[in-house]
């Protein structure tokens, strides 16, 4: 009987792992797709694609890709400008959105509900309806800079920035996060006579953890993806992103395939190197909310 | 010097009426007890005197100051929560000292003060541990340490014993008690089970939907219950309830009668009724004793005999087609089948004009 179900155990943990392997690989291929490319001359690359050497390292490999790359385009200033962007967008997104979901979970105040229902009816609205009136008003913004008072953002770091702060999808995501959090610990700093900024410093960010992890990565890749806002309303190349940058290899006959490819691994960096500082934290959150 | 006071309090939710206008008076240094079943609204007028739940009418005063309108912590109270709440994310320590951290007390002030609580709790092995490796009770006694550091006019403690196993119930509620005695501070407890009221209440308040059915020592609910629902609700095994019917009002006496019981008197208590009229008659399981042969008042039949050792719990089926649980002094048995008289004193009895 024992060694039944040990076996039994046995035969559903193979099972299990080679269905875990299976999606690891349909995740792992295009990456090394890439990786592999890079190191490839354009038309060797090309005839790889019709069998599994697209996928292998084999053949003429080099790295003169990434530098032919980095002669085309300034990577290094447009990694650095996304970065740039990617990051204050989050820090001030995960510091808006928790406060406003702070309001709207632990503070009675009037017409919360009715306001947080057209927050989340926000979500529907796609982004390509209401870029060109955005792009109407982003021109028109008043900014106090270094030269003064000036009429119109565009062409700077803060158009960039600003429009994305604050979303309905983080603070919604912060809102579902907060009424797990049990009541009686608000209640309890409320009557050790904590004000509502120390509680939300000193009680609920602290457990937090996770779904500011969760926001983080989500709101991270979109604004590291960003392509059309950017491509509208940045004109000078020293303020330009990643994904705008991609336009220096595509708007010409012959496509070099291999320095897209090199371009591509180079600016997948960032995003690897974001998403596992924080993997521990997001894996938790995402297992947590499986739980309940 | 701490004394609370409530005055016709009233808590609407909407058009829901859940507190319905509560009087009571809780004197300085005194331990009262709000108890009743669930939804009788004990946990909200608790919440109500905290200040987590404001007041739709009525005052509350606190050391003579009424505080409707003030945030909790301008309420000079601090709070026991059946859940504990303790901060997971903070050391015992950081725990007990969460109030004095935000209020921003000197370091010694905190080193010292929560040094006494964890003295008087029997913690200070705990204070560098987290709550995830701290037991139920040890978690319910950081939680009372944090209500400690406050030096609060009035400890409110939610159904602090609820989550707790039976055994580390019984402890906890005599350190509770014993709490009491050193701190010598006003406390006000909820709870729903009544051996804890009974055992720690200087003052028990009985509630039930949103009104106080009465309010007295353990001792004067248990002997003389203002109603049906007070006689019912203390004492276990519970009161034995009687239909009866008035056959004479005898000056400070009532004579009734009943097809299960022969006709006696009783005394009225102040009560009025009127002959002809159906009330009920209260007796205690520990008044009634086996009568010899048929000489008793009541008759029927034994059911079912449960000994518990300190005393056995005896179920009858009355002649008239009633229950009545009689409760014996330790092991004497009645044998189940038996036909059985039984009597009582008249004095220990309690009739009421209403029915259940």
């Amino acid at each position: 009987m024992a060694t039944v179900t040990a076996d039994n155990r046995g035969l559903r943990l193979a099972t299990r792992y080679a269905v875990l392997i299976l999606i690891a690989i349909i995740f792992i291929f295009p990456l090394l797709f890439m990786v592999m490319s890079s190191l490839k001359p354009s038309a060797q690359l090309l005839a790889d694609t019709k069998s599994l050497r697209a996928f292998l390292p084999v053949g003429d490999l080099s790295f003169d890709n990434y530098t032919d790359a980095f002669v085309r385009a300034p990577i290094g200033l447009f990694v650095f400008n996304s970065v740039l962007v990617t990051g204050i967008t989050v820090l001030f997104c995960i510091f808006v959105c928790s406060l406003a979901a702070f309001a709207f979970v632990f503070i009675d105040w009037g017409g919360k509900t009715i306001i947080f229902s057209i927050l989340l009816a926000t979500l529907i609205i796609p982004y390509e309806t209401i870029f060109i009136p955005l792009l109407l008003m982003a021109s028109q913004l008043p900014w106090i800079g270094a030269e003064g008072f000036e009429i119109g953002w565009l062409n700077s770091y803060r158009v960039q920035i600003v429009p994305f702060i604050a979303d309905a999808l983080s603070i919604f995501l912060f809102v579902q996060f907060f009424k797990d959090l049990p009541k009686e610990l608000i209640e309890a700093s409320r009557v050790e006579g904590a004000s509502w900024w120390t509680i939300y410093r000193k009680v609920v960010m602290p457990l937090s953890g996770p779904v500011i992890a969760t926001a983080a990565i989500l709101k991270f890749l979109f604004m590291y993806n960003q392509y059309l806002w950017p491509l509208m309303v940045v004109q000078e190349e020293g303020i330009r992103p990643v994904m705008v940058g991609l336009g220096y290899f595509t708007d010409q006959l012959n496509v070099p395939w291999g320095e897209v490819m090199a371009y591509l691994t180079v600016i997948t960096v960032p995003v690897l190197a974001f998403y596992l500082a924080l993997q521990r934290v997001f894996i938790a959150s995402v297992a947590s909310t499986g739980v309940k | 010097m701490a004394t609370v006071k409530l005055r016709d309090v009233k808590k609407s939710y909407g058009s829901v009426e859940v507190i319905k206008g509560v009087d009571i008076d809780i004197n300085d240094g005194e331990f009262v007890v709000f108890v009743g079943p669930s939804g009788c609204g004990k946990s909200t007028l608790l919440r109500m005197i905290a200040g987590l739940e404001d007041i739709t009418s009525g005052t509350l005063e606190i050391d003579g100051q009424v505080v409707n309108d003030l945030e909790p912590k301008n309420r000079g109270i601090a709070m026991v929560f059946q859940t504990y709440a303790i901060f997971p994310h903070m050391t015992v320590r950081e725990n007990v000292a969460f109030g004095l951290t935000i209020n921003k007390a000197s370091n010694e002030e905190k080193e010292k003060k929560v040094a006494e609580a964890a003295r008087v709790l029997q913690m200070e092995h705990l204070l560098d541990r987290r709550p995830s490796e701290l037991s139920g009770g040890q978690r319910q006694r950081v939680a009372i340490g944090r209500a400690i550091v406050r030096d609060p006019k009035v400890f409110l403690f939610d159904e602090p014993l609820s989550n707790l196993d039976a055994a580390l119930r019984m402890d906890m509620r005599m350190e509770i008690g014993k709490l009491h005695n050193s701190l010598a501070a006003s406390m006000i407890y909820v709870t729903h089970d009544q051996v804890e009221a009974m055992t720690l209440a200087d003052k028990i308040v009985v509630l039930k939907d949103g009104r106080v059915m009465q309010i007295g020592s353990p001792m004067e609910l248990y002997h003389e219950p203002a109603n049906l629902f007070v006689a019912g609700f203390l004492g276990a095994p519970s009161m034995n309830f009687i239909p009866v019917t008035v056959e004479a009002v005898e000056g400070e006496n009532i004579a009734i009668s009943s097809p299960s019981l022969d006709r006696i008197s009783v005394p009225g208590k102040g009560r009025s009724f009127t002959v002809g009229q159906t009330a009920t008659l209260g007796v205690r399981p520990q008044y009634i004793r086996p009568a010899s042969g048929d000489s008793g008042m009541l008759h029927g039949k034994v059911a079912l005999t449960e000994r518990l050792g300190s005393e056995t719990v005896v179920d009858v089926t009355l002649a008239s087609g009633g229950t009545l649980i009689v409760a014996l002094p330790e092991d004497k048995v009645l044998a189940e089948g038996t036909e059985t008289s039984f009597d009582f004193d008249p004095a220990q009895a309690h009739l009421f004009p209403e029915t259940p």
